[in-house]
């Protein structure tokens, strides 16, 4: 069983801004290329149809940009991830080579699944979130640091501290972002806590009329 | 001070804290579909992990389904894979599925409380957002992510930060064409998009308290349109009658039992809240999402927002709306053309809300150039739908009527816009493409007033539109 996943402490490199409140998952990636039995072809669908035109010319998207060709981090504004709990979209993002985002709010389940596959989700002020904006976009060559243990990042010259849930930042600088393993070792207690529910024990779902593939 | 449900739900599910400091709970009900459930069932066998409890796990097939034609193999082989991925899962690890020729088959946050799978106090998980659904049972309903899919799979529980919880009471009354879709729309529009983020929504107060069961789903259904990835109302009297007798839900004794059980679950008459709202239903009008997010609503008689009437926080999403419709600031939304009418999907697809639907189109045409749609929820639905009639009164009046699945809620199957069409339609989000073109255009509606706009072929009042009359 292979339970490893890697420790999360810093993260550098260059940054791209997509600017916007409330970017919902349908926008990051069309539910139309999630006809796949795997993730690993979804980077290149990455907010695809905001890259792309009705005609399929590219558009002045800053994915398409080729001074953000390469870029790990993204900055956003709020209520980014909202709608659909596809986990598509940070696999996408992740794919595409996003490695943490940073911006002003995020919608709860994508924080979620972005902690789940690596992907630390930092919350900024507006003012800071619209300065790393205006810089990265000035000068795309900014190196960005993230220190996940201090909370700071450095953008050039500008150092500023973040926000990160403590239980996604315990996780990440654990390497134990990959729940499974960790949700397992408490077999037994899960198995406790199953038997006192009442629904379990008193009252389980009447299954005498059910006959279905799968055998229940 | 007393506890809400959801702080009895989270204790009773409670297995241990967990080194991130969150909370591992126990998932009473995991349901499953095509799309969000292959790659964690690839992970499972990477890692050699089981299915923990098989038998509390559900399958169903939905989002992917053609609605016309669901002769084997689909049209769409990448459908055709994804099914067919199900089908080996489910059959592998011994999970029950509903597929196309059980008769149970439907989307699933519709056979879910139909079946009497989800009950009042259990915790529901479902890797997809419209979990919330199933709250309307007094239940904790949570929508999921693939790697949680996964984790429910493999032990059965999920890693979780504790949510508020905002109680939202609706008094007054609700007026003739106004619907708890309208209810659910004018509460996002108040509290925004992000109003919800970090709180679960307790829906409660005089109106709530009188709707039936399937309105209640409505409700809860969107209540992550509203940024809550949780939502409930608390059981009673309308619950327990809605259940009794469902196939899955206990019978004789223990359906006694279960109902003591669901009657202390629900919050304390003095239980505490992190926030309150309040919604008066009186000035309540039939509501119309116009924009790019569900909160971005009107009243059928009103006019779509001025800019410089907003405020600031608003106005750009307004003006990325108005780019994308290419409607006026200002222009009333009551007269807008419309292509394509849609009644269905996991808001408003249930029996419920197609009699009121058909009530409005009985003995009137659909517009000529409307193309207008019903989708049943589920095979049951479809089925009772029959029993009563309703698809001869939606084909005499021009309607192509459908077979059960998400359909053109999310352009995940056959049932897309096409260019910049407008559709007025009775699912959840008006996102940019969602309806499966990058162009489209969603007017987002209870299902009434889309069966009005499909008559009219615009954006009409259903107030004027009587039951089985001529307007």
């Amino acid at each position: 069983m292979s339970t490893s996943t890697a420790q999360i402490r810093e993260i550098s490199g260059r940054a791209v801004a997509v600017r916007g409140n409330d970017v919902d998952t349908d926008r990051i990636i069309p539910a139309r290329y999630m006809k796949e039995l795997t993730f690993d072809s979804l980077g290149q669908y990455s907010f695809y149809d905001q890259r792309f035109d009705a005609s399929g010319k590219t558009t002045d998207h800053p994915f398409n940009e080729s001074r953000h060709r390469g870029a790990k981090v993204l900055l956003v504004n709020k209520n980014f991830g909202c709608g659909s709990s596809r986990e598509h979209a940070p696999q996408a993002l992740k794919r595409w080579g996003i490695r943490a985002i940073v911006g002003e709010s995020f919608a709860e389940i994508f924080a979620g699944n972005c902690s789940a596959i690596g992907v630390p989700t930092l919350t900024v002020g507006p003012e800071e979130i619209d300065q790393l904006m205006k810089q990265v976009e000035a000068e795309p060559d900014t190196q960005l640091h993230i220190d996940l243990e201090s909370r700071t990042l450095q953008a050039g010259d500008f150092r500023l501290s973040f926000y990160l849930p403590e239980s996604q930042a315990r996780v990440l600088l654990s390497g134990t972002w990959d729940t499974t393993t960790t949700l397992l070792e408490g077999l037994e207690q899960i198995q406790a806590a199953a038997a006192r529910l009442p629904y379990v024990k008193d009252f389980p779902y009447d299954r005498c009329e059910v006959d279905l593939p799968g055998g229940a | 001070m007393g506890k809400n449900l959801l702080r009895k739900v989270w204790e009773l599910h409670k297995v241990r804290t967990l080194p991130s400091g969150q909370d591992q709970l126990y998932i009473g009900l995991h349901l499953i579909h095509e799309v969000t459930s292959p790659q964690a069932f690839a992970m499972l066998a990477e890692r050699g992990l089981k299915v923990l409890h098989p038998e509390r796990t559900f399958a169903t097939v939905d989002h992917i389904v053609p609605t016309d034609d669901q002769y084997r193999p689909f049209k769409d082989d990448l459908a055709e894979q994804m099914i067919r991925a199900l089908e080996r899962n489910t059959s592998k690890h011994g999970i029950p599925f509903f597929g196309l020729d059980s008769g149970l088959q439907g989307i699933v946050h519709i056979i879910g409380p139909e079946l009497g799978l989800s009950q009042p106090g259990m915790t529901i998980a479902c890797g997809d957002s419209h979990t919330s659904t199933h709250g309307a049972l007094g239940a904790i309903a949570i929508g999921i992510g693939t790697s949680q899919v996964r984790d429910v799979l493999a032990t059965q529980t999920l890693a979780l930060n504790p949510l508020k919880v905002r109680r939202i009471e609706v008094r007054g009354r609700l007026s003739p064409g106004v619907y708890s879709k309208d209810i659910i729309l004018r509460i996002i529009a108040e509290l925004g998009v992000k109003g919800g983020l970090g709180y679960a929504y307790e829906y409660g107060g005089p109106v709530i308290e009188t709707l039936p069961m399937e309105a209640r789903l409505t409700i809860c259904n969107m209540s992550i349109e509203g940024g809550a990835r949780v939502g409930y109302i608390n059981p009673d009297q309308v619950t327990f009658d809605y259940l009794e007798g469902r196939r899955f839900v206990p019978k004789g004794a223990e359906y006694r039992k279960a109902a003591g059980f669901w009657k202390q679950i629900a919050s304390d008459a003095d239980a505490e809240y992190d926030d309150r709202f309040q919604l008066d239903a009186d000035t309540l009008e039939p509501m119309i999402a116009w924009g790019i997010n569900p909160g971005q609503a009107v009243g059928v008689d009103q006019r779509l927002p001025m800019l410089k009437e907003l405020k600031e926080e608003e106005r750009e999403a307004v003006e990325m709306a108005y780019n994308h419709s290419r409607f006026r600031p200002g222009q009333p939304i009551k007269g807008q053309k419309i292509d394509v009418a849609f009644i269905g999907s996991c808001t408003n697809g249930r029996i419920s809300d197609l009699r009121e639907a058909a009530g409005r189109v009985k003995g009137r045409k659909a517009a000529k150039h409307v193309k207008a749609l019903v989708v049943p929820g589920s095979q049951a639905v479809a089925e009772q739908a029959a029993a009563e009639g309703l698809p001869e009164i939606f084909r005499e009046a021009g309607f192509q009527w459908r077979q059960a699945g998400c359909s053109m809620c999310l352009g995940m199957n056959p049932d897309v816009l096409v260019g910049d069409q407008v559709c007025a339609s009775s699912s959840n989000r008006n996102f940019i493409g969602r309806q499966g073109s990058p162009q489209g255009r969603t007017l987002l509606m209870s299902p009434a007033m889309v069966a009005a706009a499909a008559v009219a072929g615009e954006v009409a009042d259903v107030r004027e539109f009587s039951r089985g009359g001529k307007a």
